[in-house]
């Protein structure tokens, strides 16, 4: 059960033999995720980590039945490698590097969505289901299998909202960390339908920033059709209008994309909102 | 990034964007002259501009010679004036802040008899993952007011992805805004090559405000406001060449040379973070602690000895900082590295001196957290720690009351 990766996931890693991908390859074998090899262009037939190298996603996929995909690919080249995985019929695909142009995404997402797959980031921690597979770079020891359904945009926030979950004693059912970015694949509202949909989970957190309108939409959809609860943390109350949060999503522009509005979204469709980011375990704790 | 107007005409002019004729400079005597040539070529009337990168500058006043940042010339005379009013002054805008900005350059263009203005712009709609394309009437006022109060009155096409604006497209948007004959088949075509130029030039926000029709039929973009995605400029040298550092601030471009992503704000906190996210959240439980921030400053996932210290010479640049929250989640990073990287920060000489009145609240959790508190707690520094946050949120409380 679970949602995106889990016990029947097949990875191969997209830009395996470089120094991040070899890093996580092994961190993520490690933790018992079913890796069946990867891609380099230019060093198929090696062994790398004991997995075979392929020159072609399609190759990956043919040879070793790999459905899910994990991109470390630097960002020059990483929309074109999302694109490779969606030609090939990767179904999931998450992609982890930070700095693809917007016009290689607009491009790359639109690739994806022909061709029925599913995009997770750019620029995202990745996807896991405790004690099934970990498809990303986060830490895991922090997480523990469970019914909670996290959504998040950002990395060591979505860290410590898992971590405060897990000490008060409540585990995951899966985490998606969906990135920062302007253009992502699957959004705030795109994972909270998965969530609601699935088995394994009872109840949601959901961690916004500021800018544009992604934590409005979920909250449209929350209010008509979600019936578990929800607990949302939105981060960048404090930040001033026009400037770049760090990560190129995160700007307040024309007055749109404030932190306010979207609590305020969320308040309004029934779902609770935690004001401090320390207070998100505790504040589902409570409402369970 | 953002680039002047000057910049960015020469830029829509290399597509076939239709502009005025402007010389950038930064001499009165230049601008004299360019105003000669174009007095040559049949102009009576001529237009000023300071060029910097902040907006409103139509409705600002420099700070010495009480100008206008926009002026409209009817001789010669007035140019060589109005250059020196403008040159080397201050321009305070609504969105330069008090400081303001100061005019290093000056675009002198021909002035344009102007029969209706209308507004232009190109960016990317998040919701659809798609570049929209806005039209308005309202030409010359702000389009979020517009946006507001009456947004019938602004039309908009989407471009389908990795395709051209479809030339049916253009036509509807020149339709609405009224143009008819050769100044719509002008404006089809300007609306063509502003989007072509937008894509290929990887901007992500073009703004013409206004876009004019002159009384013959012209149509020209009488304004410009340009910006480029960052993450393209690898592939875009040639502009990322246009970058103007006198427009940024010095703090934040000495952080951006050590990879630390800074944002200079107000407040009394200072605060350094691992990831944007935790960061942008770190500032809030400042605010929540009775605090304000004093910065946003991501470390990224590194987090060593050197970038603590470069943080930490960041933050205390900004005399109104009281105290520091340091706040680390350790994953594939171990939280005793942190930690000992912080204490070794700290006994620097350099900013040793500089935190004698500054208490610093090191925040470490994740891998290894424990070991990193007691690293920090059996220091003989005045460093106070913290696992949890709404520890770290306490002491923050503490030591402002």
């Amino acid at each position: 059960m679970s949602v995106l990766v889990g016990k029947d996931t097949r990875l191969i890693i997209q830009g395996f033999t470089g120094s991040e991908g070899t890093f996580h390859a092994g961190q993520m074998i490690e933790y018992g995720t079913n890796v069946v090899g990867g891609v380099t262009p230019g060093k198929g037939g090696m062994k790398h980590l004991d997995k075979p190298v392929f020159n072609t996603v399609a190759e990956a996929v043919e040879k070793e039945g790999a459905n899910t995909s994990v991109i470390f690919v630097p960002p020059p080249f990483a929309g074109d490698a999302i694109s490779e995985a969606a030609f090939a019929g990767i179904k999931v695909i998450i992609c982890i590097t930070e700095g693809i142009p917007v016009r290689d995404m607009i491009i790359a997402k639109q690739i994806v969505s022909s061709h029925g797959a599913t995009l997770i980031g750019p620029n995202c921690p990745g996807v896991i289901t405790p004690g099934e597979a970990k498809v990303g770079i986060m830490p895991a020891m922090i997480f523990k299998p469970g019914n909670v359904g996290l959504i998040s945009r950002s990395g060591t926030l979505t860290y410590e909202a898992v971590d405060q979950l897990t000490k008060a004693g409540l585990g995951q059912s899966t985490a998606i960390g969906i990135g920062g970015d302007p253009v992502i694949g699957t959004t705030h509202l795109d994972a909270v339908k998965l969530f609601q949909d699935d088995a394994d989970t009872e109840s949601i957190v959901l961690i916004g920033e500021i800018g544009g309108s992604a934590e409005e939409e979920a909250a449209a959809y929350i209010k008509e059709h979600v019936d578990k609860p929800v607990v949302a943390f939105i981060a960048g109350s404090t930040a001033p209008p026009g400037r770049r949060m760090g990560h190129a999503g995160a700007i307040i522009s024309g007055g749109q994309g404030t932190a306010q509005d979207k609590k305020k979204a969320l308040k309004d469709a029934g779902v609770t909102v935690a004001e401090s980011p320390a207070e998100i375990g505790i504040t589902l704790k409570e409402l369970l | 990034m953002k680039i002047h107007e000057y910049q960015a005409k020469d830029i829509l002019e290399s597509y076939g964007v239709a502009v005025p004729a402007g010389v950038a400079t930064t001499s009165a005597d230049e601008a004299v002259a360019a105003a000669e040539k174009m007095k040559a070529d049949g102009s009576s009337l001529f237009v000023v501009k300071a060029q910097i990168h902040a907006g409103g500058r139509g409705k600002g006043r420099t700070k010495k010679n009480n100008a206008k940042g926009v002026i409209l010339c009817k001789s010669v005379e007035e140019v060589r004036k109005a250059a020196e009013s403008l040159l080397g002054d201050t321009l305070v805008t609504i969105q330069t802040g008090e400081a303001g900005q100061e005019i290093k350059t000056i675009y002198v263009t021909e002035g344009v008899d102007i029969d209706q203005e209308f507004y232009l712009g190109i960016l990317l709609d998040r919701a659809k993952s798609k570049n929209v394309i806005m039209v308005s009437t309202e030409g010359g006022v702000e389009i979020e007011k517009v946006a507001e109060e009456t947004p019938e009155k602004i039309i908009k096409e989407w471009v389908e992805p990795g395709m051209d604006l479809q030339h049916n497209q253009a036509r509807r948007l020149a339709f609405a805004l009224g143009f008819e004959g050769d100044a719509f088949k002008k404006a089809v075509k300007f609306i063509l090559a502003l989007y072509k130029c937008y894509e290929e030039t990887d901007a992500n926000m073009v703004e013409i405000n206004p876009l004019v029709r002159t009384p013959d039929g012209e149509v020209y973009a009488l304004d410009a406001k340009y910006a480029f995605d960052e993450n393209a400029m690898y592939r875009q040298k040639k502009y990322a060449e246009l970058r103007d550092l006198a427009e940024e601030d010095p703090t934040e471009i000495e952080a951006s040379k050590y990879d630390l992503n800074y944002i200079k704000l107000d407040g009394n906190v200072g605060c350094m973070v691992n990831g944007a996210g935790l960061a942008m959240a770190t500032m809030d439980i400042i605010k929540l602690s009775g605090g304000e921030p004093a910065n946003f400053l991501d470390v990224g996932g590194g987090a060593n000895v050197d970038t603590v210290k470069n943080g930490f010479r960041i933050i205390l640049e900004d005399k109104n900082v009281k105290a520091i929250l340091i706040n680390i989640f350790g994953g594939i990073v171990r939280c005793d590295r942190v930690a000992g990287g912080v204490i070794e920060a700290i006994k620097d000489p350099e900013i040793a001196k500089k935190v004698v009145n500054v208490p610093i609240i090191v925040r470490l959790q994740g891998t290894n957290a424990e070991e990193g508190k007691e690293i920090i707690d059996n220091s003989d520094l005045n460093v106070i720690s913290a696992v949890l946050l709404e520890d770290a949120a306490r002491e923050v409380t503490k030591l402002l009351a």
